[in-house]
């Protein structure tokens, strides 16, 4: 693995791997001096075209625990304002010897054309609609904290899944791990090709919700639609968001997500967020020890491949 | 070279093929109740002491000499582990991947540690854990107990207490578990 650009490039293993050594990096976290020397050296640029508070700041975090250098390109203080092209920036980058670039864009595609252009490791921190495959980790990470193992699983994932990055790169690593997944939105926001991805689609959220072990709301991005593709936010609501009376009739032990931010009054009613079984606030916490783990795999151990098999915890036998 | 190592050093997918038997389970026994007394004689009691475990092979070494002391004591001593991943110093050498977390129970300042491992070798397992152990406070002071002590150090690193010296040559491998101590070497 030299980037991480989507999880479909990830194998079952790789997916696993990650999940498997994400609780070490989660530990240096409670440490007195939350800080390794693993990275000491290295160079983490972050360049975000789209707006971000939580991813930015979670992989800043993220590098600054494994001892990494970051360097911020905000688009509004840097030559992108003054035009510079993608590629200038992206050799500009290059020429000043970065180890690891960490790219949101609004278009899909970008990070993949990036590793044509430079030589350091490529994260996507969401491009377009397509992919933003570290929220689908630390997803599942924080599934696996609240259920354990995920197969058999049934997660329901609610809300504007047309415009969704996070329920492509979600949907995709938790079926890898055999959860089946439900998608519930009005059909104009369900993608038009919904039937080729591993996930069963419905309209109807009280009944989905009735066998629910998780769920999942996406956020309504009012920024992407400009197309009137609901007639009125109240009545979407009224349908799909999670009142205080749906919230009500869902187990205690149902954990809700969201990747934030949270529209309160919208995909989920003003008071919600404040139950108990409400874990954002853990997938916030999981972000960063994810976030390490990636930088750490991509960039602590890059000259070898990762024999993943010969990681196995058993037998116990130390062989020295 | 610990397990971890040697999985992601080469040759890769390499298997241990034992040539002897240098301790069988009931040397073992005797050793750690050995070491148990030093570790009691040196520090005139258990006062102040706290046991960690080298991840992985350090692990349950540190748990049977924990077992060792409250036998002869009847006080159970504080065990904690320590994985080294992030503190090595061949760190893009070769993939060294966190086995498992990091587990100290007590504040660490004006404590005297006890590290444990099975095999000691180059020494630099050692030197990263006594970084790691900074993170969490600034012990007293930290004693090194081993299982084998095989030689080849490349650090100024000694062991406190040893279970047993055994001269290798650098290509042989040493195989420890708690009931028996194995040499001989990786054959791909």
């Amino acid at each position: 693995m030299n980037h991480l650009l989507s999880i479909d490039e990830l194998s079952e293993a790789d997916l696993r791997e990650v999940l498997r050594i994400t609780p070490s990096f989660a530990e240096v976290a409670q440490r007195r001096i939350a800080k390794v020397p693993a990275l000491r050296g290295q160079t983490v640029a972050l360049l975000f075209y789209e707006d971000s508070t939580r991813t930015r700041l979670s992989f800043e975090v993220a590098a600054k625990r494994l001892s990494a250098d970051t360097l911020n390109v905000s688009v509004s203080t840097s030559s992108v304002n003054k035009g510079e092209s993608l590629r200038d920036t992206a050799e500009t980058i290059e020429a000043m010897g970065i180890d690891a670039v960490v790219v949101r864009h609004r278009s899909s595609g970008v990070p993949s054309q990036l590793t044509k252009w430079v030589d350091a490791a490529v994260i996507n921190a969401g491009d377009g609609w397509h992919q933003h495959p570290t929220q689908a980790l630390l997803d599942c990470f924080t599934l696996q904290q609240q259920l354990g193992d995920l197969a058999g699983s049934h997660i329901v994932m609610v809300g504007d899944i047309k415009h969704s990055r996070v329920a492509r790169s979600d949907v995709t690593a938790l079926t890898m791990l055999g959860a089946e997944v439900t998608l519930v939105a009005p059909p104009t926001l369900l993608p038009p090709a919904v039937h080729t991805w591993t996930a069963r689609t419905s309209h109807d959220l009280d009944q989905t919700l009735a066998s629910a072990d998780a769920v999942y709301l996406l956020r309504m991005q009012s920024e992407r639609q400009n197309e009137a593709l609901i007639p009125d936010l109240r009545e979407y609501t009224t349908l799909y968001g999670l009142t205080a009376e749906r919230a009500a009739r869902l187990d205690a032990k149902v954990p809700i997500l969201h990747p934030g931010p949270m529209n309160r009054g919208v995909e989920i009613a003003a008071d919600v967020p404040n139950l108990d079984q409400v874990v954002v606030v853990d997938q916030v916490r999981n972000g960063v020890a994810v976030r390490m783990a990636v930088l750490f795999l991509l960039l602590g151990s890059s000259t070898v491949d990762l024999p993943v098999e010969s990681h196995s915890p058993e037998p116990r036998v130390a062989i020295s | 070279m610990g397990e971890r190592e040697r999985s992601g050093a080469p040759p890769y997918g390499a298997s241990f093929v034992s040539r002897a038997e240098v301790m069988d389970a009931e040397q073992i026994k005797r050793a750690m109740k050995r070491m148990a007394h030093e570790i009691l004689e040196r520090n005139g009691g258990l006062d102040n002491l706290v046991i960690i475990g080298l991840q992985t092979g350090g692990v349950e070494p540190a748990l049977h000499l924990v077992e060792a002391l409250e036998a002869i004591e009847g006080t159970r001593l504080p065990l904690g582990t320590v994985d080294v991943a992030f503190h090595r110093d061949d760190i893009g050498l070769r993939p060294v991947l966190p086995e498992a977390p990091t587990e100290i129970p007590v504040d660490l300042a004006a404590k005297t540690v006890v590290l444990v491992d099975d095999v000691l070798f180059t020494g630099r397992t050692v030197r990263a854990a006594l970084d790691a152990l900074h993170d969490f406070g600034r012990p007293q002071s930290v004693q090194l107990a081993v299982m084998v002590d095989r030689g080849h150090r490349e650090l100024p690193i000694r062991a406190d207490y040893v279970g047993k010296n055994l001269p290798t040559a650098r290509t042989e491998a040493v195989a420890v578990t708690m009931h028996s101590v194995q040499i001989g070497e990786m054959v791909k």
